[in-house]
């Protein structure tokens, strides 16, 4: 098929930022994930684990707790001392309410979603009535000294339990009294260390389960305020846990990076006395395990290292599919890097700065495998940081290069950037229209004359860039039913007569740009897309779904195309269905019109639509074994999915002309190396 | 298991590739050191090449005009090239000499066949009229008349062996489709002439080897199989034209397609190599060369040569070499004798490849391969070139008939008188053609220990032990004959039927054992042991002093106790300095040494152990522990000498003897020191491997953390998708 030169990039310096908590919407699929940084993602499981939201954070915005009330609104509070509630179909933060007790450690709603309770650093618990439009404070319940770290609500709403330092308390919803007060660090080897309670939870039959500093899990007799059980699971601090709907089984996170399950199960077989026991042990993180969630079929984890991993419970599963696999998901589903073709250039977004950097180049050629000589190194031209709190939403840099754009929450910024010789300059453009913010995808046009921006309640902005440095705003799409979700992904034809763009519901809006009319909808398909691109030559949309699904539109005649129906009738091969990592870019090489080029994050692919599709019995990875035959054997082992896994973790890929690629990377390793250390753990033989 | 492993090649041949000039190779000889061959073309010039280096060393050409005409050898005694150009004219120089012109040069009055160079012998020189004369006595004068033996035949095929001191000649002819064989002992001026069993395919290449004063045929014949023939050397009676026999020994086809031989070479004993093409109905023949199993008639295996071959191949060094296409190609092989032992994993073998993994402590866990190469530096065609022999159907009647004849004979000597007897005897055993000569060895052992048991006064020990060691015997075939050497404390007979007999019962072995160690020091001195297996290691008492000088390689005897008894530390040392003489004699040594390498199975031998009286026991834990003292001096943990136990079979022994004489041995006050030695010993041993362990997991580490440091933060490469 052919040798690609590839440009091999690694010094995309992103740090993900790590988990800080999680919250699992009941009886729903929707997962909600606090970053340290402050970004709030919501993941949604039916459609297959996708990150299906994303909030970027802001820096004086940390996130301390997040939940789910009233039905699907989210809520978060954190050390700012405000009670943030979240839009999720406008992607931003739609109201902020002052907790009134100094920064919030935790926060937490009752079983019917009504009632907020936050637990503050002057030690107060504060409930809350969550309203249709808002949040209203109803009262303060007892308030003593130490801060509240952890709280939780008793299932029938009457009481609260509050961990905080060296204390539990449990306090009565009804006349606000502090019912019960135990020390947790009652006669810890008569040294007296601080006991943090890290985390509690309050089952329905009045046991409280706490997590401790000291690495314990214990569990209380509320009433008596007596200490049933005391599991210790770590020599170092025991930092999260959470209880499955059934309170049958608990997850708990520590320090060490290890997670660990208790299941309540009968003494013996048949036997009606029950205990917790601990039953598996898990290893997944580096580093601090900060947030868990327990879900119907998973034990959820969430840690400092920035990995979010899925563990599905086997006895759970009724067959293998998606739900059954091991997931861990370390980079966003979404583009971070955006490449300008003809000038060579990549643009990195980093959560307050952009870097543009220019590749480097070789004259030699070489065979499969060879490293190339570098003529130029790559250069890293400019670095651009966004002024203000908050942090970008999304960037984008023109095919030409000589445009940058990028929005915040609350603004919009493009620059034109000049190349005399080596010497480069930078101009803001001035007086950028009036938009609805925020922006959620930019997109230039292939001839770089005008600028995408797609935008909330399902509105597309088109804006002219004029020389020198000016844009005007030339018309702005809505979707014709109107829509309340915000655009996320879009894609312009090469002959800038196309622009399709998806929304939070998932619907595929394509517009003639010509006409300024909405051409036509693509067919819904209940899952959520995660990259979609217009081919150069035949106008043919393809779109992938995050259930690994591909479908092929053809624009000009509003149906799928025919390969795209024999796609579905044949099917797609097994392994690739099973693949856990959505697509998130396509491409295409326009001098090869059949080639549709592909990536997730663990593989590079490029699909060849003249060639038949794998069956199942097909191997689909069989690069290398095709590399082993002669030429003339090959033929009969030929498929469409050409895939290659030689760059991992790959997080953007674009064809820069024919035969040259460029593959950004970013090696595990590279970004554990910039967290924080985690607890120093001996290992055998060193 | 046979198995070919790497290839390489040694050059190109053809214009542009060095040697040849495209006119293909004559033949190939083995240069004047190890790894060293000479390559003679079908041209002018000759090349000397350095095999593992796959490099030419030395070359040189005849004149324009002339013709090589004769494969050049090497004399190995003086380290002289010889070569025959247009038939006649002799050459012989040196390494440094550069034009052939100006060398030695002797024009003979015959034309030479072929000159054949030999280890211990010198050159012999084979005529094309049959006449062979050594090159000494050819130099003496040159034009010296050369008589025609083979009138109008033509030699088709020649080979030389050295049979004690002496060179001898085989080669065959043809003359109108009858081929003829014959065998010249030089020095003695002897020829014999046999005729070839004649058949309808006629024979298309030839190989010989020898042993015993049999010289062992074989022969590739054109119906594709390969036949065998004995042709014994002591032939008293000038007998005219004998007609040598032969016999299937291996039909060279497999499951429907049929290998099409060329040319082959005996590997062992078990396996041969052939060349040629492999034809299956239909399709379309492909050559490969293969290795075959004799013994058990299977195909080994074998490698596609897609480019084609000369149909030559030659082999040294367990190193096959053959034109591929325009190269000339050198494939590595293997070849480990096939046997039940081997599958079992208590290989007699002491140099078992599995044992000398140990050797190259490099390779471990890596190139197993490469390492059982290194290790195994016996030369396989000159170990044990005997053929058991497979008859066909046909033939079974007449193996009856035979054995009936010796069952008959045997019967007619039950009452001969001893020298009568023995001589029949030996008279019975030349005949080797027999098809079934294992059967009638037994027959022949049966009926003299029947005779030992039946007369004790009766004990031909010198027949006994030269039947033994000449022949494949087995304890199964005459069991009584290990009975009758235990009874007459036969301790040369046993050891060499330790040494020999795969497959001796438990029950004799530990009998053996408790023999050897209940005889005097006194008593094995005046008897004849073989001594090879301790010579190399043994410190006798006088020479005490000078051992002790030697460098300890691992040195953790002395030093790493150190920490662990503190006040005893000098007491301690004297006593292990003490512990490292041999607590046995050489001769003792070198009997046990032989049970120590015997198969057995732990189950069945444990129960007869037991019964080791605690002295005797004693005595063997310590001489057990002094090996093992020994075998840790080297850093490959192996004994020097030939036929030396592994370290694995001392641990073994030593963990059987422990286990069976548990309770003694915590019993016996003077097992105390011994045992309280080797667990100090052992423990050191067991600290010095962790700490191997702890630098191996660091290494480790190492090695993983620059592999990762390789990766840039850019590179440009190149990715290819099909």
């Amino acid at each position: 098929m052919g040798e690609f030169e590839v440009h091999r990039v690694r010094f995309f310096a992103l740090v993900p930022a790590g988990v800080r908590c999680l919250a699992c919407l009941p009886r729903a699929a929707r997962l909600a994930l606090a970053r340290t940084d402050g970004a709030v993602e919501v993941y949604n499981f039916s459609a297959n684990y996708f990150q299906e939201k994303v909030i970027p954070g802001h820096e004086a915005r940390s996130v301390e707790a997040l939940c789910w009330a009233a039905g699907e609104r989210l809520f978060g509070a954190g050390l700012s001392g405000e009670i943030i509630e979240y839009d999720l179909a406008g992607l931003r933060v739609s109201r902020c309410v002052d907790g009134g007790g100094g920064p919030i450690w935790s926060m937490a709603a009752n079983s019917s979603g009504t009632q907020l309770a936050i637990g503050c650093e002057d030690g107060s618990v504060k409930l809350f009535q969550v309203v249709p439009g808002g949040i209203q404070f109803e009262r303060n319940l007892d308030r003593r000294k130490g801060r509240i770290l952890c709280l939780s609500w008793h299932p029938s709403d009457t009481h609260i339990a509050a961990g905080s330092i060296d204390v539990l308390r449990v306090l009565d919803v009804c006349s606000g009294q502090t019912v019960k007060r135990i020390m947790v660090n009652y006669h810890v080897q008569k040294v007296k260390r601080e006991c943090i309670v890290w985390s509690i939870a309050f089952l329905s039959n009045g046991t409280v389960v706490t997590s401790d500093s000291f690495g314990r899990v214990q569990f209380w007799d509320w009433e008596q305020g007596t200490l049933q059980e005391s599991h210790t699971v770590s020599t170092s601090a025991a930092l999260s846990l959470a209880v499955s709907e059934k309170e049958d089984s608990i997850i708990v996170g520590t320090s060490s990076g290890a997670t660990y399950q208790f299941q309540l199960l009968p003494v013996k077989m048949g036997s009606l006395e029950k205990r917790w026991v601990r039953t598996k042990p898990f290893q997944h993180h580096t580093h601090d395990v900060r947030a868990v969630a327990h879900s119907s079929t998973a034990l959820i984890s969430g840690g400092l290292d920035a990995q979010l991993v899925i563990r599905p419970l086997m006895e759970k599963m009724q067959k293998k599919g998606y739900d059954a696999v091991l997931r861990k998901f370390t980079f966003p589903h979404r583009r971070l890097v955006s490449c300008a073709r003809k000038a060579r250039l990549l643009l990195f977004q980093f959560s307050q700065h952009l870097e543009l950097w220019r590749l480097g180049s070789t004259e030699e050629t070489g065979k499969d495998g060879q490293v190339l000589p570098l003529c130029r190194m790559p250069e890293h031209l400019l670095q651009l940081k966004s002024k203000g709190p908050e942090h970008i939403y999304c960037s984008c840099v023109s095919p030409c290069g000589s445009w940058v754009a990028y929005s915040t929450a609350s603004r919009f910024h493009l620059y034109q950037v000049q190349y005399e010789g080596n010497s480069i300059s930078v101009k803001k453009v001035p007086k950028v229209p009036k938009l609805l913010l925020p922006a959620y995808q930019l997109q230039f046009s292939t001839n770089s004359d005008s600028l995408f921006v797609a935008s909330a309640r399902g509105s597309v902005h088109v804006l002219q860039l004029l020389e020198p440095g000016g844009c005007k705003h030339l018309h702005t799409f809505r979707p014709p039913s109107g829509s309340p979700e915000a655009v996320y992904l879009l894609a312009s034809s090469a002959d800038g007569h196309w622009l399709a763009a998806v929304g939070g519901d998932w619907t595929i809006h394509i517009y003639n740009l010509k006409c300024f009319k909405h051409h036509c909808t693509v067919p819904m398909y209940s899952c959520a897309v995660t990259a979609l691109a217009i081919h150069p030559v035949t106008n043919n949309l393809v779109i992938a779904y995050s259930d690994q699904q591909l479908f092929e539109f053809s624009i000009p005649e509003k149906q799928y195309t025919a390969w795209s129906r024999m796609v579905q009738n044949c099917g797609l091969h097994k392994v690739w269905l099973e693949r856990d990592s959505p697509i998130t870019h396509i491409t295409f090489n326009p001098k090869k019109p059949s080639h549709i080029l592909l990536h997730d994050v663990y593989m590079f692919c490029v699909i060849d639509k003249s060639l038949p599709l794998p069956d199942n019995s097909a191997l689909l990875m069989n690069q290398s074994t095709l590399k082993q035959l002669p030429e003339t054997a090959r033929h009969r082992q030929l498929h469409a999915f050409k895939i290659c896994k030689k760059f991992q973790p790959l997080l953007f890929a674009d064809l820069l002309d024919e035969n040259c690629l460029v593959m950004v990377e970013r090696p595990v390793l590279d970004f554990k190396t910039q967290l924080p250390l985690p607890i120093q753990q001996k290992k055998f033989g060193t | 298991m046979a198995a070919l492993c790497e290839s390489f090649t040694l050059c190109g041949l053809g214009p542009s590739g060095g040697v040849g000039l495209g006119s293909g190779l004559l033949a190939l000889e083995p240069g004047p050191d190890p790894d060293h061959v000479l390559l003679t073309d079908r041209g002018r010039t000759a090349t000397l090449f350095k095999v593992s280096d796959q490099k030419p060393l030395g070359c040189w050409s005849v004149k324009h005009g002339q013709i090589i005409t004769c494969p050049v050898v090497c004399n190995f005694e003086t380290h002289e090239y010889i070569a025959v150009h247009d038939d006649k004219v002799l050459r012989i120089w040196k390494n440094k000499d550069i034009n052939l012109d100006k060398v030695f040069k002797a024009t003979l009055s015959a034309d030479v066949y072929r000159i054949h160079s030999l280890p211990n012998g010198g050159p012999v020189v084979l005529f094309k009229g049959g006449g062979v004369r050594t090159l000494d006595v050819l130099l003496e004068a040159p034009q010296q008349e050369i008589e025609n033996i083979v009138s109008d035949e033509v030699i088709k095929w020649s080979q030389a062996f050295m049979e004690g001191q002496q060179p001898v000649l085989i080669f065959a002819t043809e003359k109108d489709g009858d081929f003829f064989v014959y065998v010249q002992r030089v020095k003695m001026n002897s020829l014999h002439k046999y005729k070839l069993e004649q058949q309808e395919s006629k024979p298309m290449n030839f190989t010989a080897c020898i042993k015993n004063q049999f010289i062992t045929l074989l022969c590739l014949y054109s119906n594709d199989a390969v036949y065998k023939a004995l042709i014994p050397l002591q032939q008293n009676a000038e007998e005219e034209e004998q007609i040598l026999s032969k016999s299937l020994l291996l039909n060279l086809s497999v499951s429907g397609s049929v290998l099409k031989g060329t040319s082959f070479v005996v590997l062992d004993k078990d396996h041969i190599a052939v060349l040629g093409s492999l034809v299956t109905s239909g399709e379309e023949s492909k050559e490969c060369l293969t290795i075959w199993n004799t013994k058990f008639q299977t195909l080994q295996t074998s490698k596609e040569l897609p480019l084609g071959t000369s149909g030559q191949l030659w082999c040294y060094e367990e190193k096959f070499f053959f034109t591929h296409g325009k190269v000339l190609t050198v494939i590595i092989y293997k070849c480990e004798t096939s046997s039940l032992a081997a599958a079992v994993g208590k290989l007699k073998d002491s140099r078992a490849p599995d044992v000398s993994t140990f050797v190259n402590w490099d390779t471990l866990g890596e190139a197993e391969l490469a390492a059982s190469f290194q290790s195994q530096q016996s030369v396989p065609l000159k170990s044990e070139p005997k053929m058991t022999l497979r008859s066909r159907r046909n033939a079974v009647t007449k193996v009856q008939q035979d054995t009936l004849s010796v069952g008959q004979l045997l019967l007619n000597l039950k009452d001969a008188s001893t020298t009568v007897f023995e001589d029949e005897l030996r008279q019975l055993m030349s005949k080797a053609q027999m098809p079934d000569i294992q059967a009638t060895i037994g027959c022949v052992m049966t009926a003299i220990t029947d005779r030992c048991k039946a007369n004790p006064k009766y004990y031909p020990q010198s027949f006994l032990v030269q039947i033994v060691q000449t022949r494949d015997l087995s304890y199964s075939l005459c069991p009584d004959l290990m009975v009758v050497a235990l009874e007459k404390k036969d301790v040369h007979l046993l050891q060499i039927c330790l040494q020999r007999f795969p497959d001796i019962p438990e029950e004799i072995t530990y009998a053996c054992l408790e023999l050897f160690l209940s005889l005097s020091e006194a008593y094995l001195q005046s008897t004849d042991v073989n001594l090879e297996s301790v010579i190399c290691y043994i410190d006798v008492e006088f020479n005490n002093k000078e051992v002790k000088s030697e460098i300890v390689e691992n040195g953790f005897n002395a030093e790493l106790e150190k920490d662990s008894c503190e006040t005893k530390i000098t007491k301690e040392t004297h006593l292990t300095a003490a512990g490292e003489l041999c607590p046995v004699g050489p001769q003792k040594a070198a009997l046990l040494n032989a049970v120590l390498q015997s198969a057995y199975s732990e189950t069945f031998l444990l129960p007869h152990l037991k019964n080791l009286p605690a002295q005797q026991a004693v005595l063997f834990l310590r001489y057990l522990h002094y090996l093992h003292v020994k075998c840790s001096e080297k850093i490959n943990t192996t004994l020097p000498g030939i036929r030396a136990p592994t370290v694995n079979q001392i641990m073994d022994w030593m963990c059987l003897l422990i286990d069976a004489h548990f309770t003694v041995m915590v019993m016996l006050p003077e097992a105390k020191g011994l045992l309280s030695n080797l667990h100090r010993f052992v423990r050191a041993q067991v600290r010095f491997y962790s700490e191997l362990n702890k630098i191996e997991g660091s290494l480790r580490e190492l090695q993983r953390l620059n592999h990762q440091k390789d990766i840039q933060t850019y590179s440009i490469e190149v990715l290819e998708l099909i």
